[in-house]
């Protein structure tokens, strides 16, 4: 049995690898059948329905919880609160690999992975929605790959490297603010379009605006909740500097998702009132809004606020979890749920089980690829040969 | 008919009205909820 045994010692059969590897077997073996098959093959998409769970799920949801990069990195770097200095490098990481996933989910959508480049050198379309939100998101992918390389220089003991593009870390800060507020509202206005097919409890002319807000919540919530699974799975891996700081970054992120999502609650009440669409509230499609504006909207507003002034690390580590159920639920609200609401249930989109598989496969690779590097790189710890650059 | 909104302006008057009111509470419930997070601090 010696080659199931790991360098350290440790064994390779553990529960979380066979089912990591189980997925990933799975997802293999539908990617062969999404490519060769096409999107029928594996997919319960349809002109009705050409964006499902792909774009719901792992393209919506994926880009606002790694907007933690942006928020962090802009808190840390922009707004001068280095008390947050030990958040950035997992927050980056998370952003990177987010993004990094987003972009390769999106091949199983779009196919033809050679095409990606299209909307730059054949059809510029530079009017388009869709082209802002590939722009910015090849561009931010390209800045959160330059602001994640330092880690990588320092576990490859390439110092020179290194100190030139730490020099870059607060042009890259901008650049990455600037184009996150881009598309993340610009991923909002897609469904500006379908002012028909969104139920008009969702559909708002403010859909950007509350795309962006959301992603910020989004952004400290995971920051929160990615720090908490650290602290359970990679304590070891800390530094006294991290584990010093951890319950000032949980606290201190907790009171500003707090207010930001006291804001959030706000102009989506605006949103009611602009529209008038008060009357909507007493329908069954106003009860599953309610639902997710009381549930994961006021209730870890309320929760983050409460554990905040009580200084209360485990209520904001909870709460960040129930945040992050928010997003996802208000990404596949908007995307699926109540998209196309005035069709007959038989022509409703359910997603297929092997598009589900596809999801499952990608967040899978994302939690290997960031425990490979937490584990290699000084990610949770500062690199003992550039503690002073820090 | 009192009430009822038959004309765009009809519209526009009781959305800002109610939009408005809205704004005016949020501005004083932005503060109270800010002391509220804030009032234990050191």
């Amino acid at each position: 049995m010696s080659d199931t045994k790991t360098a350290t010692g440790g064994t390779l059969l553990t529960p979380f690898n066979m089912v990591a590897g189980l997925i990933l077997l799975v997802g293999s073996v539908i990617t062969v059948l999404r490519f060769t098959g096409g999107l029928g093959a594996v997919s319960n998409l349809s002109d009705y329905n050409p964006w499902g769970l792909w774009i719901g799920f792992d393209l919506l949801v994926g880009v606002a919880l790694a907007a933690g990069g942006f928020v962090t990195s802009a808190a840390c770097y922009i707004f001068g609160l280095k008390r947050y200095h030990s958040a950035v490098r997992p927050a980056i990481l998370t952003a990177f690999l987010g993004y990094a996933l987003v972009v390769f989910a999106l091949h199983y959508d779009v196919g033809r992975p050679w095409r990606l480049p299209y909307p730059f050198i054949v059809q510029p379309g530079t009017t388009s929605l869709l082209f802002e939100v590939g722009a910015c998101v090849a561009l931010y992918l390209t800045v959160l790959f330059i602001e994640y390389t330092p880690a990588a220089l320092e576990w490859l003991g390439l110092k020179r490297a290194r100190s030139i593009v730490v020099k870059l870390t607060l042009l890259l800060t901008i650049f990455g603010v600037v184009l996150s507020t881009l598309h993340q509202s610009s991923l909002g206005a897609l469904y500006l379009i379908a002012p028909s097919k969104l139920h008009p409890l969702w559909y708002s002319g403010y859909l950007p605006v509350y795309f962006f807000i959301s992603a910020i919540i989004a952004g400290l919530s995971m920051v929160i909740f990615e720090g908490s699974l650290a602290h359970k799975h990679f304590h070891d891996k800390m530094d006294e500097t991290h584990l010093a700081e951890a319950d000032g970054v949980t606290l201190g992120f907790g009171k500003a998702a707090a207010f930001v999502l006291f804001g959030y609650f706000v102009i989506k009440v605006i949103g009611l009132a602009v529209d008038n669409n008060w009357h909507y509230l007493t329908t069954g499609w106003g009860v599953w809004y309610l639902f997710e504006i009381v549930g994961f909207v006021l209730l870890p507003c309320y929760l983050y606020a409460i554990g905040a002034r009580d200084k209360n690390v485990k209520l904001i580590r909870r709460t960040s979890g129930l945040a992050v159920l928010g997003i996802v639920l208000n990404r596949l609200n908007i995307s699926l749920i109540a998209f196309n609401y005035h069709l007959p249930s038989s022509e409703r989109y359910v997603p297929h089980w092997m598009e589900i598989g596809i999801t499952l496969f990608v967040v899978t690779i994302g939690v290997l690829v960031y425990r490979f590097i937490v584990t290699h790189m000084p990610i949770l710890y500062e690199h003992p040969d550039f503690k002073e650059d820090h | 008919m009192e009430g009822q909104i038959v004309t765009l302006q009809d519209f526009m008057y009781s959305t800002k009205s109610i939009t408005y009111l809205v704004i005016v509470a949020a501005l004083i419930l932005f503060p109270i909820f800010w002391r509220f997070l804030t009032s234990r601090d050191e």
